[in-house]
């Protein structure tokens, strides 16, 4: 299935987590920190870190590896506190 | 009326037994859990898993198939619990579009299991380094390897599955550092005839790959301009300070670091259960022969009590389920979580987590990932009075962002020298919305 992240189109293995389908098509950071604005990406994998967030479909801050993928989801990386 | 005889938290091993047990003598059971699949961390699998790569995968299949006497919620993140006649669960459910669901249950069982525990280090906040249960994770939930090339660090027998899984995902393990040196590890694997097993086909696996494994050592920094292009390993003494002159750099893409687990207990917190410190300096809950959690009518069972693994888990969940029927358990359960008590005892004894890592931590180095506070300001924290985590959050932030301490809780606990204790009202980020109106729909499962 098809996604886009940042407007760019990308291929997701459906099943997989929004984190999953970023780190398959290379990526390892989609946010930045508040303060510093450090990249950050998957740390704990299992949604207890809260470093993985991401906006999707226009709501920021979910945890990327937590939500499963679906056909047309418009994916934005994130910096800071993140935008609605 | 509650809405369920028994609702148990967590469909682990330990979630899963307790919610058969409980069924088949008779109870109505919830069975709650965040994930879309049942089998928690340790049999987490993708659609269509054929369980070559899990141990003890006709466990699981027994245990799943178990599921059909048992309301099973999937996908239900309890974030508060409330104890009393009956005890209410506040939930939400849903991946993405949450809504919120309480459930009302005359008993609980908690089998919330635990999460890695990671050690700060300079640049552990670098893209590619990774839990090394999230690295798992990616590999058996959703069929990725962490990076091309891997390095693993860290403590205990954990990470040598972790090895094997990023060798089957396609991965190059560069290295595998264990930071103890145990030469009685074999000890305690002896004792257990499967683990012996389970133990060779992993070295076998590392071997055949030309793995190298490497004891007294650990990464101590991790390097790169944005993502992660190497680390730098140490050979550690005994108290796990890095000998200086023995530094050496390994280029990698990723890095997946464990130093053990660290049990979730905010909801046995909540619910008033005492907890007490765990045979390896984390919290665990405190619980009598059959299960009993210091609040009548809970119970707990699998890694919230130690770390202990899947076999264990099992035993402990069946016997938690049990306990809540009433019924009387089979001797065999109570031999197999003796013999795995000792077990798991033995582990915690030959793998802890020594102090000397604080020498790998420079001022600058960010110990609370949420709030980048380094270890300078919890340093200054300290300086100015903080003696416990509290003061400490208070006086520089460590812990108080949207993990609410739990990577960092840990580490700053024993850079403070007291013992980690979780305090967390709301176990999950709840939106204003649903603790203003929580919902009264109750039982949306029947
Ligand atoms: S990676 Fe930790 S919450 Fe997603």
């Amino acid at each position: 299935m098809k996604v886009t992240v940042d407007g760019r189109d990308i291929d997701a293995e459906p099943g997989r987590s929004i984190a999953a389908v970023l780190h398959a098509d290379g990526l390892r950071s989609w946010r930045t920190t508040r303060v510093e604005g450090s990249p950050r990406g998957l740390f704990c994998g299992i949604g207890v870190c809260f470093d993985c967030l991401v906006t999707i479909n226009g709501r920021p801050n979910l945890r990327a590896c937590l939500i499963t993928v679906r056909e047309g989801d418009v994916i934005e990386t994130q910096e800071g506190v993140g935008r609605a | 009326m509650p809405d369920a005889d028994l609702a148990v938290i967590g469909a682990g091993p330990a979630g899963l037994a307790a919610a058969g047990a409980a069924a088949r003598a008779g109870l109505t059971v919830v069975l709650l859990d965040p994930a879309e699949r049942p089998g928690g961390q340790f049999y987490r699998h993708r659609d269509g898993d054929d369980g070559r790569g899990h141990h003890h995968w006709r466990d699981y299949l027994r245990l799943a198939g178990d599921l059909e006497g048992v309301h099973y919620l999937p996908g239900h993140r309890v974030w508060h619990a409330e104890p009393g006649e009956p005890h209410v669960l506040h939930c939400l459910a849903g991946n993405r579009d949450e809504r919120p669901v309480t459930v009302r249950a005359a008993k609980i069982v908690l089998a919330t299991g635990a999460h890695d525990r990671a050690l700060p280090f300079p640049g552990w906040d670098l893209p590619g380094v990774m839990t090394a249960g999230g690295a798992q994770a990616l590999w058996k939930g959703q069929g990725l390897p962490a990076g091309r090339r891997v390095v693993i660090s860290g403590t205990g027998p954990f990470l040598l599955p972790v090895a094997t899984g990023l060798l089957k995902a396609g991965a190059r393990v560069a290295g595998v550092y264990e930071a103890n040196r145990p030469s009685a590890a074999l000890l305690p694997l002896a004792l257990d005839p499967a683990r012996a097993v389970e133990g060779a086909g992993y070295a076998l696996a590392l071997a055949r790959h030309r793995v190298p494994y490497r004891t007294g050592r650990a990464v101590i920094a991790a390097h790169g301009e944005g993502r992660l292009e190497s680390v730098t390993v140490a050979r550690l003494d005994r108290d796990w300070q890095p000998v200086p002159g023995t530094e050496k750099i390994v280029t990698c893409d990723a890095l997946a670091i464990g130093y053990g687990f660290t049990p979730q207990l905010e909801l046995a917190v909540q619910l008033g259960c005492a907890v007490e410190d765990g045979p390896d300096g984390s919290a665990v809950i405190t619980a009598d022969a059959a299960q009993a959690t210091t609040v009548p009518g809970v119970w707990a069972a699998g890694e919230t009590l130690g770390v202990g693994g899947a076999v264990l888990a099992m035993a402990t969940g069946a016997l938690a389920g049990h306990a809540a029927a009433g019924t009387t358990p089979p001797g065999a359960l109570l031999r197999r979580r003796a013999r795995q008590r000792r077990l798991a005892a033995a582990i915690a004894a030959a793998w802890p987590v020594r102090d000397g890592w604080r020498e790998w931590l420079r001022d600058d180095t960010v110990v609370c990932r949420c709030e980048e506070v380094d270890h300078g300001a919890l340093k200054r924290a300290i300086a100015d009075g903080a003696r416990d985590v509290r003061s400490a959050k208070l006086l520089c932030r460590a812990g108080m962002g949207l993990c609410q301490g739990r990577v960092c809780g840990f580490p700053v606990a024993r850079v403070l020298g007291v013992p980690d204790r979780p305090n967390r009202p709301v176990a999950q980020p709840v939106r204003l919305r649903d603790l203003a109106y929580p919902d009264t729909s109750r039982g949306e499962h029947r």
